[in-house]
């Protein structure tokens, strides 16, 4: 059992790793609006699939590496990114049984809420400006979940 | 049951936190970590440790970018680089013509200000930076430069490029440091108008090709082609450094008008920039703010010291010397 977990912690660091630098990847304006939250993404994947491994733990450091590259305030993406990671935890077992297409629109909601916990955290923190581009990596999150869950199980090593 | 062994949840129950204890755990340290990031700076060393770690993450994820210029920079064809090179010649000319006005020009001026001796130029020296990291989202307006601490780099310091004023720098790290630009909705340049002298402030507008000026009421007297100066005021660009041009006042129905300037620095096409260090004690010298310790406007963008580092001794730096007496530019 233990020695499962060490191993499973290899692969999700791997991962996260690599999804940190698409997260991070200077891309042109157009490209990066559309950019879905590739860390997130992945976070909810092992949140749904191995919450022992990772968890809300995971969930935390990873919005903490996003607020070190990405963020105004320290803490920013990773008090949301704990927060969707606690609610994706709790309801794991339910969400592993749900057929692709419905993970998708979990997902969906998922990174709505966590957009409108940065957005909120944004308006109180005094950085007021908004786009309404901020919301669209919502769908593109949504759009690619079936892939990159595909994609995650098989690094995972589940067949 | 078996693929999702070493993530069963309810098995391994009673190993370990509950969900619900680590979330608020977690949730609460996220909450301290922005009260203290917020509020007067407390962070400022964490920051510039964390952005230590950051930078190697950031060089390896821009190198595919950087290696691509740099092929480009080496297949250029012989014929390119001899009409940059003619080009170049050119306004190297042009500008040397130039300079020799402004040493008259100087000179002039001291007079007329009854100064015995020409004031040096406010520019004390600079230091080229390359940009490593370019974020210009709908949200944000920085960048990444590959100048830190080691290099004397201090927060709130200008940066330029060659055609005008691009930002300033609002976190430096050991190696890094992060350059807000002119264009972020949350950057304000003082600005002067050239032409009338009147004051007020650029902000960004999230696109790197314009800059509005709100505070001007309907009936100020600005046409398009105006150059913008800085102004001097707060505390972090000198006097007279161009900025931008007016390129579109708009008036409406409800006597309401829109200002709009395109920043003179290519904001849109940076590989480098200038950091600029300004002589203290000349007149058009940013006014310093001695403690850093104002709490007026965005306190992220308040003059504070960088963190205490044993400053590496600075590199010899090309200097601006116009008119400076020799045998006194040793640092």
């Amino acid at each position: 059992m233990i020695e499962r977990i060490r191993d499973s912690f290899g692969r999700l660091l791997l991962t996260v790793v690599v999804a940190l630098v698409l997260s991070v990847l200077p891309l042109p304006t157009w490209l990066s609006a559309v950019r879905p939250a590739f860390l997130v993404i992945t976070v909810l994947y092992w949140s749904i699939a191995a919450p022992r491994v990772g968890g809300i733990g995971l969930g935390f450091f990873s919005g903490l590496s996003l607020d070190v590259f990405r963020g105004a305030v320290l803490g920013e993406h990773a008090l949301a990114l704990t927060a969707i990671t606690y609610v994706v935890v709790r309801e794991h077992q339910k969400i592993r049984l749900k057929p692709s297409f419905q993970q998708a629109l979990i997902m969906l909601g998922a990174l709505v809420a966590y957009e409108f916990i940065l957005f909120a955290i944004d308006g109180w923190t005094g950085h007021p400006m908004t786009s309404p581009l901020r919301w669209i990596h919502t769908l593109t999150g949504a759009l690619i979940w079936p892939v990159a869950s595909a994609v995650l199980d098989r690094v995972r090593g589940t067949r | 049951m078996a693929a999702y062994g070493a993530g069963n949840y309810r098995a391994s129950q009673g190993r370990g936190p509950a969900p619900g204890f680590s979330f608020f755990l977690y949730a609460l340290l996220a909450i301290v970590l922005m009260a203290l990031d917020r509020r007067g700076g407390y962070l400022v060393q964490v920051r510039y440790y964390l952005s230590a770690a950051a930078y190697p993450l950031q060089l390896a994820v821009s190198s595919p970018a950087q290696a691509w210029h740099w092929t480009q920079d080496s297949l250029i064809a012989r014929e390119t680089l001899e009409t940059q090179n003619a080009e170049l010649l050119k306004q190297n000319r042009d500008l040397s013509m130039k300079l020799m006005r402004l040493d008259a020009l100087t000179r002039e001026n001291a007079e007329l200000r009854g100064l015995r001796q020409t004031l040096p130029a406010v520019a004390d020296h600079w230091m080229p930076a390359e940009v490593v990291d370019v974020e210009l989202s709908n949200l944000r307006q920085r960048l990444l430069i590959n100048r830190g601490a080691h290099n004397g780099v201090f927060r709130g310091q200008a940066v330029m490029d060659n055609y005008g004023l691009l930002g300033q720098t609002i976190r430096v790290g050991p190696w890094s440091s992060e350059v807000i630009l002119i264009s972020d909705p949350e950057h304000a340049v003082p600005v002067e108008i050239a032409r009338t002298g009147v004051h007020t402030t650029a902000t960004g507008t999230s696109d790197p090709d314009s800059l509005i000026l709100p505070d001007l009421p309907a009936n100020a007297d600005v046409k398009p082609g105006d150059l913008l100066l800085t102004s001097g005021l707060g505390g972090v660009f000198p006097q007279g450094y161009p900025v931008a041009r007016i390129a579109e006042v708009r008036h409406d129905a409800a006597q309401t008008a829109q200002f709009r300037a395109t920043p003179l620095a290519h904001l849109n096409a940076l590989h480098e920039v200038t950091l600029v260090w300004f002589d203290d004690t000349h007149p058009a010298a940013p006014t310093r703010l001695k403690d850093g310790s104002s709490t007026t406007g965005n306190p992220a963008l308040q003059k504070q010291p960088s963190p205490p580092l044993e400053l590496l001794p600075l590199p010899t730096l090309p200097r601006l010397t116009a008119g400076r007496p020799a045998g006194q530019d040793h640092q």
